[in-house]
C-alpha cells in the first residue's frame, strides 16, 4: 500500500500539477491560434515573464511586511495578472496589430513572435540576471498531510499548499472560462470568429474587442502558469524555452483552437511526462514474486533527460494519427 | 547581382576591413571563417525558407548533428575502446535495435494489409513497446560499460578525413530532416516549426547526455583540420601569431571553395525551372497541385536539400573551432540568429543570405565587447551619481545583445519585409 502512496506522491500529484500548467498555457496558445490563425511561439515567454512579475510583486509585499497563512505568490495573483494581461495586449498593439493591418500573412505573425521571444527574454535577463529564484526563501513551503489509514497505508499522501491551491485555482479558472465561452455575448463571439472571422464580422460582432478579450485572457492564464510553475519548482529567465514544446504538444494533441481540447491535452502530455520519467520499480516491487524477470532498482520508461522526448513523442504520434488532434481542431 | 547589392558588400567590406583593422589579422581571419560557414547555413535556411516557404526553427539540431558527424568522421581512433568488450555490445544492442525496427515495420504492415482496427492498432502499439523494451536493455549496459571501463570513456572517431566528416554531416542532417518532413509537412505550416524545435530540443538532448558517443559535456578537441593546423606551421618555421593568420587563410580557402560550389549550384537551380516550380509552390500550392506538381514531395525535397547545407555548415563550424562541446549549444547563437540574417538579407536572394551572414555575425562578435563597455561606462555613471555599480554585469550586457536581436527581427518584419536584397523573378524567361 505504501507503494502505491508512494505512486501517488510523486507521479499523480506532480503529473495533476504539471498538467494544469501545460493546460492553462495550452489554453492561450489555442485561443490566439483560433482567434488570430497563429502559432503564437512568444507564449511560453509570456508565462515566465508573469511568473516575474508575481516574483517582483511578492518581494514588494514582503518589503511591506505583508506575510499571511497563504504563500505570497499566490497572494499578489490579482495584482500579477491584470499586470502581465496588459503587457500580452500591449505586445500586441505594438507587434501584432500593425502587421495585421498591413494584411500581412500569418507566418509573418509566427516570425514575429520569435522576434518578441528573444525581446521579452533579454528583457527578462537585463532585469533579473540568471539567476534561479524561489518564492519560498522568506517564507516556509507549508506541507499538507493526508492521512492514509483509512485505506491502509502507513505514511500520509503529501501535497504542498501552493499545488493544493494551483490545482484548485486551474479548476476555478477552466470552469469560469466554460461559463464565459459558452453564456457570455463576447465569449460568444469569440467562438464565432474562430469559426469563421468574416462571417463573424459581417454579423455585427466587434472583432477588435474579441481581439482584445483573447489577448488579455491568454496573458492572464499565462500568469496564471508561469506564476504556479515558479511557485512549485522555481523560477527561472529560461524557464519558458522547455514548456514552449510541451504546451503546444498540448494544444495540437486537443486541436488547435479548441479550448476544451487544449485541457485535455494539457493534461494528458502533463501526466505523459511524469509518469515517463517515474521510478517504476517501486510500484511492481511488491508483485515481484508474481513478475518472471527480476526487477531492476531503476525502471524508467525514459531516463529523466530526455523528459522532453515525451512530447514530442505525443505530438508526433498525434499528426502521423489524427493531426486534427483529438477534438478536430484545425490542420490545413 | 545589381548595383544595390554591389554597393552593399562593398559596405560590408569596409565595415569588415574596419573591424580587422581594429581587431588584428588573426582575429577577423577567424570571425571570417565562422561568417563563412554561417553563409553556407544561411543558404540552407533560405532555401528552405525563401524558396520553399518551409519553417526551421531546428536549425541548431542540424547544425549540431553536423558536427558530431565530422567528430565521430575525422577524430582518431581511440584504440582502448576497440580493444575492450565494447564493440561487440553495442554490436548486440544494434542487432536489437535491427530486431525492434523489424518487429515494429512488420506490425505496421500487417495492420495496413489483414488487420484493420483495434486489433492492429494493438499490435503496433504492443510491437513498439516490444522492440523499445529490447534495444534499451542491450543500449543500457553498453552505455553504461563504454563510460565508465571500456578504454577511453567514449567510443572515439573514425580517423579518417575532415572533408568526408563535412559529407556525413550534410547526410545525418539529411536523415533528419527527412523524417521530421515525412511527419509534418502536407500539415499546417506552424506545425513544421513545432516539430523543428522539438527535433533540434531533442538531438540536443541525446548529444549531451550519450556520453559513451559524444564524450558529452567533457567536450571533444581537437578536431583535425582538412588544411594544415598553426602548430604546422610552427614546425615549419613561422612565428607563432603569423602561423595563425597562414592555417586561417588556407581553412577559409576550402570553406569559401566550398561555399561558392553551393551557392552556383542553388542559383542555377533556383534560375532554372525547378526553382520556377518551388515558387509557384511557395506561393500557391493549391494552384501548383493543380497543375500536376507533387507538392508534399517537392517540399520534402527543398527541405532535405536546405538541411543538407545546414549540417555541412555545421560541421564546418565545429571543425573551425577545433572543438565539439554539445553543452555549448544555444539556440540563441544558432537558430535565431541565421533567421535574423536571412530576414535581414532577404528571404529568397541567396545574396543577401550572405550579405546578411556576415554583416549579422561579424556585428553579433563585435556587439558584446561593445556592449560589455556600454554597460561599464553607465555603471560608472551610476556609481558616480551613488546608485551603485551594476551588478552581474557580464551576464546582463549579453542579454542587452538578445533584445536587439528580437528588436532587429520584429523591426525588420514591419519596415523592411522584403530585407536588404530582395528577391528577384526574372520575368523575361
Amino acid at each position: 500500500m505504501d507503494d502505491f502512496i508512494f505512486f501517488i506522491n510523486k507521479a499523480l500529484v506532480s503529473g495533476a500539477v504539471l498538467g494544469s500548467i501545460y493546460a492553462l498555457g495550452a489554453i492561450g496558445v489555442t485561443l490566439i491560434f483560433g482567434i488570430l490563425r497563429f502559432a503564437h511561439f512568444a507564449h511560453g515567454d509570456v508565462m515566465t515573464l508573469g511568473g516575474f512579475v508575481a516574483y517582483g510583486l511578492a518581494l514588494v509585499a514582503a518589503s511591506l511586511g505583508i506575510s499571511t497563512f497563504w504563500p505570497t505568490g499566490f497572494i499578489v495573483l490579482p495584482l500579477a495578472i491584470p499586470i502581465t494581461a496588459a503587457f500580452a495586449l500591449g505586445i500586441d498593439r505594438t507587434v501584432y496589430q500593425p502587421l495585421r493591418a498591413r494584411g500581412a500573412r500569418p507566418v509573418t505573425l509566427l516570425i514575429a513572435s520569435i522576434g518578441v521571444t528573444l525581446m521579452i527574454q533579454g528583457l527578462i535577463r537585463l532585469v533579473a540576471g540568471t539567476g534561479v529564484y524561489s518564492f519560498f526563501d522568506t517564507e516556509p513551503k507549508e506541507l499538507i498531510r493526508i492521512p492514509t489509514e483509512w485505506m491502509g497505508g502507513s505514511r500520509p499522501i503529501n501535497l504542498t499548499e501552493p499545488q493544493l491551491l494551483m490545482v484548485i485555482v486551474t479548476v476555478l479558472a477552466v470552469v469560469a472560462l466554460h461559463f464565459f465561452l459558452t453564456g457570455s455575448r463576447l465569449g460568444k463571439g469569440m467562438r464565432a470568429m474562430a469559426d469563421n472571422a468574416d462571417l463573424a464580422q459581417i454579423s455585427g460582432i466587434n472583432t477588435r474587442h474579441v481581439i482584445r478579450a483573447t489577448w488579455v485572457i491568454a496573458g492572464g492564464l499565462a500568469c496564471l502558469a508561469g506564476t504556479m510553475l515558479a511557485l512549485d519548482v522555481s523560477l527561472k529567465p529560461d524557464l519558458a524555452f522547455n514548456i514552449v514544446l510541451p504546451i503546444f504538444a498540448a494544444a495540437i494533441v486537443g486541436g488547435l483552437g479548441h479550448a476544451y481540447g487544449a485541457i485535455a491535452g494539457g493534461f494528458l502530455v502533463g501526466f505523459a511526462e511524469t509518469l515517463a520519467v517515474f521510478n517504476w520499480s517501486v510500484v511492481l516491487r511488491p508483485f515481484k514474486d508474481s513478475i518472471p524477470f527480476e526487477v531492476p532498482a531503476d525502471l524508467y520508461i525514459v531516463p529523466t533527460e530526455y523528459k522532453l522526448t515525451v512530447a514530442f513523442v505525443i505530438l508526433v504520434i498525434v499528426l502521423l494519427a489524427r493531426p486534427t488532434g483529438i477534438f478536430k481542431g484545425a490542420s490545413t | 547581382m545589381n548595383l544595390r547589392a554591389l554597393l552593399l558588400f562593398a559596405a560590408m567590406a569596409l565595415f569588415i576591413a574596419a573591424v580587422g583593422w581594429w581587431s588584428g589579422a588573426a582575429f577577423i581571419t577567424f570571425i571570417m571563417l565562422n561568417g563563412l560557414a554561417y553563409a553556407l547555413i544561411a543558404i540552407g535556411l533560405n532555401i528552405q525558407w525563401g524558396y520553399g516557404g518551409l519553417f526551421n526553427f531546428g536549425i541548431m539540431g542540424f547544425i549540431m548533428l553536423g558536427g558530431f558527424a565530422v567528430t565521430a568522421v575525422a577524430y582518431p581512433v581511440n584504440g582502448a575502446f576497440w580493444e575492450s568488450d565494447g564493440p561487440a555490445m553495442l554490436g548486440k544492442a544494434l542487432l536489437a535495435f535491427a530486431v525492434g525496427a523489424a518487429l515494429v515495420v512488420g506490425a505496421w504492415r500487417l495492420q495496413r494489409r489483414l488487420l484493420k482496427g483495434p486489433a492492429g492498432i494493438a499490435l503496433t502499439v504492443l510491437a513498439w513497446i516490444v522492440a523499445y523494451g529490447l534495444y534499451r536493455s542491450q543500449i543500457d549496459p553498453a552505455a553504461s560499460y563504454i563510460e565508465s571501463e571500456g578504454g577511453g570513456g567514449w567510443v572515439g572517431g573514425m580517423g579518417l578525413h575532415p572533408l568526408l566528416g563535412w559529407a556525413f554531416g550534410g547526410v545525418l542532417a539529411a536523415g533528419a530532416a527527412y523524417i521530421v518532413g515525412r511527419i509534418s509537412l502536407g500539415l499546417r505550416t506552424d506545425y513544421l516549426a513545432i516539430a523543428t524545435i522539438g527535433i533540434s530540443e531533442i538531438i540536443r538532448a541525446l548529444l549531451k547526455n550519450a556520453d559513451w558517443l559524444t564524450r558529452g559535456t567533457l567536450t571533444v578537441s581537437p578536431i583535425p583540420w582538412p588544411t594544415p593546423l598553426p602548430q604546422d606551421f610552427q614546425a615549419w618555421g613561422v612565428s607563432i601569431p603569423v602561423s595563425f593568420v597562414y592555417a586561417r587563410l588556407g581553412l577559409l580557402a576550402v570553406v569559401a571553395v566550398v561555399l561558392l560550389i553551393a551557392l552556383v549550384l542553388v542559383q542555377r537551380a533556383y534560375e532554372g525551372p525547378w526553382g520556377r516550380m518551388m515558387r509557384a509552390i511557395r506561393d500557391n500550392h493549391i494552384a501548383s497541385a493543380s497543375m500536376g506538381k507533387d507538392v508534399k514531395r517537392r517540399q520534402l525535397e527543398i527541405f532535405v536539400l536546405g538541411s543538407v547545407l545546414i549540417g555541412i555548415g555545421g560541421s564546418m563550424l565545429t571543425s573551425i573551432n577545433q572543438i565539439y562541446d554539445p553543452g555549448a549549444y544555444q539556440p540563441i547563437n544558432y537558430t535565431f540568429l541565421l533567421w535574423v540574417v536571412v530576414i535581414v538579407g532577404g528571404a529568397g536572394n541567396n545574396y543577401g543570405a550572405i550579405l546578411g551572414a556576415l554583416l549579422i555575425y561579424v556585428s553579433w562578435i563585435v556587439s558584446d565587447p561593445l556592449a560589455q563597455n556600454l554597460f561599464g561606462a553607465l555603471s560608472d555613471a551610476s556609481t558616480r551619481i551613488g546608485w551603485g555599480a551594476i551588478p552581474e554585469i557580464e551576464t546582463r550586457s549579453s542579454q542587452m545583445r538578445v533584445f536587439l536581436l528580437g528588436f532587429v527581427i520584429v523591426a525588420a518584419l514591419r519596415w523592411a519585409p522584403q530585407g536588404l536584397l530582395p528577391e528577384r523573378i526574372r520575368r523575361d524567361l
